[in-house]
């Protein structure tokens, strides 16, 4: 095998050697996504929100301890009018009380625990399956991915109201009950989404390439094919946990979820329905929060979406120089 | 390449003589079923993308297989590689059966047969680091674990000439060449006995070219590598390949060493490749004599009966249609010169430019 001896002119470029001092340093795909989101302002803001969010459910006894109330405390003489009407907002009561007395601002603040922990809890265990049943129905195909995908169209044509209704008539509320009907119901989409993914990348050569080192099914799916489904899935799941969220805040709404006495936003927003007229502050804080948690996520997971994938790019439009 | 030496991790004798033969495929078919539903009536058609292909590669030679896109030679690679599942026939590897092994029995004959691939865009995985996509094949097998593998990864980045220190780097961060000397370590790093090149080098640049095939020259040589060598660039094979099989729509037409087959090709449709390799020396070139055949290749779901060159042959006639052409030695030519052919072309023959070729 030889090759015309014009190529020996031709400098082997091995780049190895003096190396001049890098002026463009290389960047990972991660840090480019961190650094659109950095200079995105919708992004920070969200996120900054998000994190305020997290912090206010993590230091919920701490800011109890502060104000002096726990949320199951009822203030009969202090927290009622002499009709027994609640009170409104004041120095005592930041948000007011509910038609038991109890302080609404501690009851949001722990009901945030609650919408975290769900939203948060059957998210990450909807990706985690939906991931799984995914990659797998992509990647094996035929059978296996006509079986699957029926599974989905399935799950994702159950009327989940009257499922959960059902679930709970039988074993009874609770957030662990909640927390899985908010998996089962949300899985598939996810499933669906890292299906049409996988089934496009197993076509890839460099699937074909480990196939050709043999590799296992496990080595392809989770290492060649997962990566590159990744970018899809961290923006699903940003957008699945506002969504789990509301999920559980209907649930406890309809008294399927956490059971009294412990605060939710839904059981909150349940239990002023009678009070509206008379006590604005106890619709409008659990409300408010519930808005401004989901609110603060989807612009979040909108942001994190636009950073992986900057052809729908907004910030040259919204860039100030732009305009001028 | 030129400077790097091969690390003693990699050089190890080969097993085997040179000369006697590595694989064998005999009678190779693939048929890929094509389902297409018109609304109600539903017909199964199918591809024929290799239709009995037999051949040899021996130990340590060069086999070159040419022939337009889409007559099955990248099919015939991945039917080698097992990488497709045959429809029919056998790949003999070192004397072993291996077409019909399951995923498991194919295992330890997967570190012994590797592939280069074409698109050194496609053949690499965007989100994993170049370290660990070369230190794939020693995961996979189990040969070497954590500082251990690392070494070895750069030794063979070394080997394939990149800086070893770019060991973390993403392939976007290559150029072409430099992606495909990756996929090269990636193909080597096994010490297999026979490499796939699948044009290896027709998405490079022409001036990286060159570079890429003393590389891969050097690699056989130090190695003792086999390589099947798939182009559909003429003059890149003639200067790689020992030998040269020429394919036509799923079949071979004609196989020779390589000087032989350029300078006596027997097929018509060898000598109408042969005469579209451009020269680059225009006074040459304009006295050569170019057979521009007509129309396009048939259809594979459909190939012509007989030999399936006839419907486009300046040669053909009646029995060409009927009769599928035995590959067999014509004229005076040597045993390892057979061609696919009822009328085949003598030396100093001018073939009539598109006569009586039908569309």
């Amino acid at each position: 095998m030889t090759v015309p001896p014009v190529a020996e002119s031709v400098p082997v470029r091995t780049e190895s050697g003096s190396n001049p001092p890098r002026a463009i340093q290389g960047r990972t795909p991660w840090a480019l996504v961190f650094e659109r989101l950095r200079h995105d302002r919708t992004a920070v803001v969200s996120a900054v929100v998000v994190a305020v969010i997290v912090l206010v459910a993590l230091g919920a006894p701490l800011i109890a301890q502060i104000v002096g109330h726990t949320p199951d405390a009822q203030f009969r003489e202090t927290g009622l009018s002499a009709a027994g009407i609640p009170v409104g907002p004041s120095r005592a009561f930041l948000f007011g009380t509910d038609d038991l007395g109890r302080d609404v601002f501690i009851r949001v603040v722990y009901g945030t625990r609650i919408s975290l922990l769900a939203g948060v809890v059957a998210s990450v265990l909807a990706v985690m399956v939906g991931v799984v049943i995914g990659l797998a129905s992509g990647y094996f195909g035929g059978h296996t991915d006509t079986a699957l995908s029926r599974l989905m169209d399935v799950v994702l044509s159950l009327p989940y109201l009257v499922f959960a209704i059902a679930l709970v008539s039988v074993v009874g509320p609770s957030l662990g009950i909640s927390i899985a009907v908010i998996a089962f119901f949300s899985w598939a989409s996810v499933g669906r989404v890292v299906r049409g993914q996988a089934l496009s990348i197993t076509q890839k050569e460099y699937v074909e390439a480990a196939r050709s080192l043999g590799a296992g099914d496990a080595h392809i799916m989770f290492i060649e094919i997962l990566p590159n489904v990744l970018a899809a899935v961290i923006v699903y799941t940003t957008l699945l946990i506002p969504a789990a969220i509301t999920f559980e805040a209907t649930l406890s709404f309809l008294g399927l979820g956490v059971v009294p006495p412990t605060p939710t936003w839904g059981n909150m927003l349940s239990e002023s329905m009678a009070y509206y007229k008379v006590a604005w502050w106890f619709v409008v804080f659990p409300g408010a929060a519930l808005l401004l948690t989901t609110l603060a996520f989807n612009l979040l997971g909108d942001s994190v979406r636009d950073a992986f994938d900057p052809r729908h790019d907004q910030t040259f439009a919204a860039h100030p120089d732009a305009g001028a | 390449m030129t400077g790097a030496t091969v690390p003693a991790s990699l050089a190890a004798p080969p097993g085997g003589r040179a000369g006697d033969v590595l694989v064998r495929i005999e009678h190779v078919v693939k048929h890929f079923p094509v389902k297409s539903s018109a609304l109600f009536r539903r017909r199964a058609e199918t591809v024929h993308a290799v239709d009995g292909v037999t051949v040899e590669i021996r130990r340590g030679e060069t086999l070159g297989l040419v022939g337009e896109t889409g007559c099955g030679k990248s099919t015939l690679a991945r039917c080698i590689t097992r990488l497709y599942e045959l429809t029919s026939g056998r790949v003999i590897f070192d004397g072993v059966d291996v077409s019909r092994f399951s995923r498991a029995e194919l295992r330890p004959f997967r570190r012994r047969m590797q592939m280069i691939f074409q698109d050194p865009y496609g053949s690499l995985n965007p989100r994993r680091r170049v370290g660990s996509i070369i230190g794939d094949p020693f995961a996979i097998h189990g040969v070497a674990e954590g500082e251990d593998r690392k070494r070895r990864v750069q030794d063979l980045m070394a080997v394939v000439g990149l800086n070893p220190e770019h060991y973390n780097r993403f392939p976007s961060e290559f150029s072409g060449g430099q992606r495909q000397r990756i996929g090269i370590a990636r193909a080597i790093a096994l010490r297999p006995d026979l490499v796939v090149c699948d044009e290896p080098v027709s998405a490079l640049d022409v001036s990286i070219r060159a570079q890429v095939l003393n590389l891969l020259a050097d690699l056989q040589r130090d190695l003792g590598l086999t390589y099947l060598f798939i182009s559909h660039d003429l003059s890149v094979v003639r200067h790689t390949s020992d030998r040269v099989a020429v394919m036509y729509l799923g079949k071979i037409v004609e196989i020779a060493p390589a000087h032989d087959l350029y300078q006596h090709p027997r097929h018509p449709y060898t000598v109408a490749l042969l005469s579209a390799v451009p020269v680059p020396d225009p006074d040459v070139a304009d006295a050569q004599q170019r057979i521009i055949l007509s129309g396009d290749p048939p259809s594979p779901l459909d190939p012509p009966t007989g030999c399936r060159f006839h419907p486009r042959c300046p040669k053909a006639q009646a029995i060409c249609a009927a009769q599928d052409p035995a590959l067999v030695p014509h004229l005076a030519d040597a045993p390892d010169h057979r061609a696919a052919c009822h009328f085949p072309v003598a030396d100093g023959e001018i073939l009539a430019t598109a006569a009586g070729a039908a569309p």
